[in-house]
């Protein structure tokens, strides 16, 4: 595959994915949504349950998964107060967004023919996408970039540890999910800036 | 800032307004929003994100850009405590480490 370009007349950013690499990017998608619904953005959950009905107000601490430490961090470096109250307006609107670009991942894949389990071989799905879905979609790759990276423990100039690693270590199979993906972002903002 | 055209820059006078004008600036302002460096965001798309969500100049963009890379952080916008809660806000829609401050 070519990652993605801009169509010279439809100016559609268009991409073409094999089945195998469809099928990665919607688990992938999946995994980030399932995370972004799993933890639950609400506060408190002991308490008084009616009182819980009422309480319409997202957290105020900060999330115990490491990569949703790292989607919604501190707002305040030095003001706890400050940043759980901006928490408690922000990270539910925040997820919310998240989720959502990552599942018009999904759907815009299975619209382009990914079935639900893949079976036959040589399938090509073309992805046809406007402007505002291709933000949407440069927005979840970073998401899951950071998903991955903070799984796999990515640091700043790390890039030589990463070639070390056994062909049949996992670590490096994931990791090169991860520069893929990187790959997919990058022709993105290429095509977004052409 | 901009020195309007044909004054005499030898005037003394002239220095007063400046400065002036800094202290309004400074109190009107007083928060700025910073985003850090984190090892996982394409340079790219960092630069991108400026041009799209501040509408900075790709020049500008890029200048920033490589503070946050090569300096660790970088001031990318000056505001209100309100606009400056947006402008974080909208940084990690996108995926960028940002917090905010008051400006020193």
């Amino acid at each position: 595959m070519s990652g993605f370009t801009r169509h010279r007349t439809s100016r559609l950013v268009i991409a073409n994915f094999s089945g195998f690499e469809a099928d990665l990017l919607r688990s992938l998608a999946s995994q980030l949504v399932e995370l972004l619904r799993n933890e639950r953005a609400v506060p408190s959950p002991g308490g008084d349950p009616l009182e819980a009905m009422f309480d319409f107000s997202g957290p105020t601490s900060e999330p115990d998964d490491p990569v949703l430490r790292r989607l919604f961090p501190n707002a305040y470096a030095d003001d706890d107060d400050a940043s759980a109250e901006f928490r408690r307006y922000t990270e539910g609107a925040l997820r919310d967004g998240k989720a959502g670009s990552a599942a018009a991942i999904i759907d815009a894949l299975e619209d382009a023919g990914l079935p639900q389990r893949l079976a036959e071989d040589g399938l090509v799905i073309d992805v046809e996408l406007a402007e505002s879905d291709a933000m949407s979609w440069l927005r979840s790759f970073t998401d899951l970039r950071l998903a991955l990276a903070t799984r796999l423990g990515i640091e700043e100039g790390d890039e030589d540890y990463w070639l070390t690693l056994a062909e049949e270590d996992p670590r490096s199979r994931a990791h090169d999910i991860y520069e893929w993906v990187g790959y997919l972002q990058d022709t993105l903002v290429e095509s977004l800036t052409t | 800032m901009c020195h309007d055209e044909g004054v005499s820059t030898a005037s003394p006078v002239e220095v007063e307004p400046d400065l002036y004008h800094d202290e309004i600036t400074v109190l009107a302002k007083p928060w700025v929003t910073i985003v850090w460096n984190d090892p996982v965001n394409l340079m790219s798309y960092v630069s991108f994100v400026f041009t799209k969500y501040f509408g900075y100049q790709k020049k500008k963009a890029e200048k920033l850009m490589l503070e946050v890379h090569n300096d660790g952080r970088s001031v990318v916008s000056t505001g209100s405590r309100e606009e400056m809660e947006r402008d974080v806000q909208a940084m990690h829609e996108y995926g960028l480490w940002a917090t905010m401050e008051r400006a020193e």
